[in-house]
């Protein structure tokens, strides 16, 4: 049988993606895969918007339009986290967080 | 022309004012050139100060209203300060009289100053001085007044440590500007008490509220205000006892002993008491007061005065002792005796300080009057006129002294104050005492052989002559025959004093006295064995007085002791107290600090760590505190 799909189901499914991308994010030691989790955390958040969209306001596609936006921000984000890792790199032959640690006192 | 002059007395001080700002800026390098300027602007100022005083002087209407004209300098809620003239007769009085003495001297200083290398400076500085006393004069507020009485105060230190390159004089100058310091620190505070009570700082507003003064304060407030005033006249005319500064003042050149203290800075304290005397009039303890410093003065530096050997030291405590009777006069409340002798001893103190550097000038600075003695034959001009200064300032009739000495001892009998009329008579006795002294040692006795003196230059005869003359003549416009000055200058009611024979006589025979004493022990016996034997015999007087009563070491003493004391012990107060606190807030800060700077460990998914705690912390309050943001959170979108 099928059940309708509610808002509770994409509120929990999108929780539970940007769950898994703040775990990520803060746990693993890789720095690409800490951008990939990065990604994970706003594709939640598109998921949320595109919904209420449909939920809120149908007509109109104001939600749709900002998934757009963060789309478009996160690629140009994403271009630019890989060219300071590849910088990174570069200079310290690693990509593990655990070596970048010259931000401080 | 009276006319213009009256209407642009501000000429009076602006034109040496100018001559100042030429010389400095572009006549230094000539000297010749920058004195005839600096002589010049001073004789066309003497002319419009003769026909403004002229002016004044022909027109009855001024002797209760004064010619008061000002602009605004600035205002604002509650205070307004104006910047003008004021001319009444006394101020018409004054400004002819400095600016001739002035003349007098800045012609003078052409032959004395003759070859010094700053002579220029010399003369820029002479006239800055001059234009600063003369500002003064008419200034119709009081921060005006102060503004040129700081001036004027700035001149006598440039002028006292003139020679620059003599430690004593930068000392004295030194001492000079600060001891005055003190007495315009006491000034500025009872001038702003005026400004807080009053409301305003112009003279005339002031003279006319000032008899209703109930209206405004109390009569403690009043004396507080009244005493807070006279401090600054203590300090800049020299009065116990702040009078230290005044002999050490003599480190300068010659002609700056005379402008200081004949006719500027030393009596603009009594001028300053005279122009405010409707204030001091209203509080009978402050004249009180005046009254009393001024004679005790007067007969502190008279005894100094005996025992003193440098010529001008002797001078020095001589005008002390008459500025002594000028506060004496208007603690008394008579402003037309104290300006009188105001008057004729501009006079006969230039006339005598220009002789004393006339005889230092032939003499290469020889100080001592012991080392002098029968110059009149070589010096007559110089000598004969000295002699006449000195007459006057004895009081002898009918020089100048005479008359205005006794309007003084007149006017203190008169009032019942019968221990200062004591203190004046004797004190007019040592006057003439040691005044005589002085001339006999100098002028008359033996010739010493190592002195080769010689007549000083015209430039400087000349002006010894007509102040001579001056001292002659200058007291007989207020002489009880021909009373002249106490119609003009006199304050509240112009009051005809009735001649005292008796006091009159006795102050013949006291200076009479005072100059037969002088013969007879300095002149008569010529070993001078009786003067040493005194001195012997009367040794502890002696030194006391030979050192001044030691005035100058009790200031040192409590320099020492009691400021410098104090000073250590604030010391120790900043070093622990001041400096603990601010050391112990930056140790804190520090340590702090250095604890929690290991939160920040440099590394990123913990600051995001800590990031989303905060987040969620937020939310989470947000969403217990408010029940919209509570439904926005939880189940806005539930339906």
């Amino acid at each position: 049988m099928l059940t309708t799909i509610s808002p509770m189901h994409f509120v929990v499914l999108s929780a539970a993606l940007f769950a898994i991308g703040l775990f990520g994010a803060i746990t693993k030691k890789n720095a690409i895969t800490v951008l990939i989790c990065i990604e994970l955390m706003l594709s939640a958040v598109n998921i949320n918007l595109v919904a209420f969209n449909m939920f809120v306001t149908p007509e109109a596609f104001i939600g749709q339009i900002f998934a757009i936006f963060v789309i478009t921000v996160a690629a140009a984000e994403i271009g630019v986290g890989l060219a300071i890792m590849l910088t990174i790199y570069r200079n310290k032959l690693s990509v593990d967080l655990d070596d970048f640690d010259w931000m401080k006192w | 022309m009276v006319e213009f002059a009256m209407n642009h007395t501000w000429l009076v001080p602006l034109l040496p004012a100018l001559s100042f700002l030429i010389i400095i800026f572009f006549t230094r390098p000539w000297p010749r050139l920058s004195s005839t300027v600096s002589i010049a602007f001073m004789l066309s100022s003497f002319a419009v100060a003769t026909l403004a005083a002229y002016g004044v002087f022909t027109d009855a209407q001024f002797k209760h209203e004064p010619l008061v004209y000002a602009i605004r300098w600035f205002g604002m809620e509650g205070l307004n300060i104006d910047v003008g003239v004021l001319l009444g007769p006394s101020s018409a009085m004054m400004i002819f009289m400095v600016t001739l003495v002035a003349s007098l001297i800045q012609i003078y200083s052409t032959g004395y100053m003759k070859g010094d290398p700053g002579y220029s400076v010399f003369f820029s500085y002479l006239s800055l001085f001059a234009a600063s006393m003369l500002g003064l004069i008419i200034s119709s507020n009081l921060l005006q007044l102060f503004v040129f009485w700081e001036l004027v105060g700035l001149c006598s230190y440039l002028l006292i440590g003139f020679y620059t390159h003599k430690n004593s004089a930068r000392e004295a100058a030194k001492k000079a500007f600060i001891t005055t310091r003190i007495g315009d620190f006491g000034m500025l505070l009872g001038m702003l008490a005026i400004q807080i009570i009053f409301g305003t700082l112009n003279l005339y507003e002031l003279g006319q509220i000032m008899p209703n003064f109930e209206d405004y304060t109390t009569a403690g407030m009043m004396t507080l205000i009244a005493v807070l005033l006279f401090i600054g006249p203590i300090g800049k005319s020299g009065q116990f006892p702040l009078h230290v500064w005044l002999p050490d003042a003599m480190e300068g050149p010659t002609p700056v002993s005379a402008l200081i203290h004949a006719a500027t800075m030393v009596v603009a304290g009594v001028y300053l008491v005279g122009r405010t005397m409707f204030l001091f009039v209203e509080v009978e303890s402050a004249m009180y007061l005046i009254a009393v410093v001024g004679a005790f003065t007067a007969f502190f530096a008279a005894t100094i005065a005996v025992t003193q050997r440098e010529i001008k030291r002797i001078l020095a405590y001589s005008t002390v002792s008459q500025l002594g009777y000028m506060m004496l006069a208007l603690g008394v409340g008579s402003l037309t005796a104290s300006f009188f002798h105001l008057w004729t001893h501009a006079f006969f103190k230039a006339l005598m300080f220009l002789g004393a550097g006339s005889v230092l000038h032939a003499l290469h600075h020889k100080a001592d009057v012991w080392d002098m003695g029968g110059l009149i034959k070589k010096m007559p001009i110089t000598g004969w006129t000295f002699v006449i200064g000195g007459l006057a300032i004895a009081g002898i009739p009918p020089f100048a002294g005479f008359w205005s000495k006794d309007e003084i001892l007149l006017a203190t009998f008169n009032e019942g104050h019968y221990l200062l009329f004591t203190l004046g008579a004797v004190t007019a006795f040592l006057t003439a005492f040691y005044i005589w002294r002085m001339i006999f040692l100098t002028f008359f006795g033996e010739e010493k052989p190592d002195n080769h003196p010689h007549e000083s230059p015209l430039s400087m005869t000349i002006p010894l002559i007509v102040l001579a003359v001056m001292a002659t003549v200058g007291g007989l416009i207020g002489t009880p025959m021909n009373p002249h000055w106490q119609e003009w200058i006199f304050f509240g009611e112009s009051h005809h004093i009735v001649p005292n024979i008796p006091i009159m006589l006795v102050s013949i025979a006291l200076a009479a006295a005072g100059i037969g004493l002088a013969y007879v022990l300095y002149i008569k016996d010529r070993n001078k064995a009786n003067v040493k034997d005194l001195a012997i015999r009367f040794k502890p007087v002696y030194t006391l007085l030979y050192n001044k009563y030691y005035m100058d070491e009790m200031y040192l003493w409590f320099n020492h002791k009691v400021v410098d004391g104090s000073a250590r012990m604030t010391h120790l107060f900043d070093i622990y107290v001041v400096d603990g606190i601010v050391n112990g807030l930056g140790a804190v800060t520090k340590g702090t600090g250095g604890i929690l700077r290991y939160t920040q460990n440099g590394k990123i998914q913990s600051y995001a760590l800590v990031f989303f705690l905060a987040v969620l912390v937020i939310t989470i309050l947000l969403a217990f505190n408010d029940t919209t943001s509570m439904a926005l959170v939880l189940g806005g979108v539930s339906k």
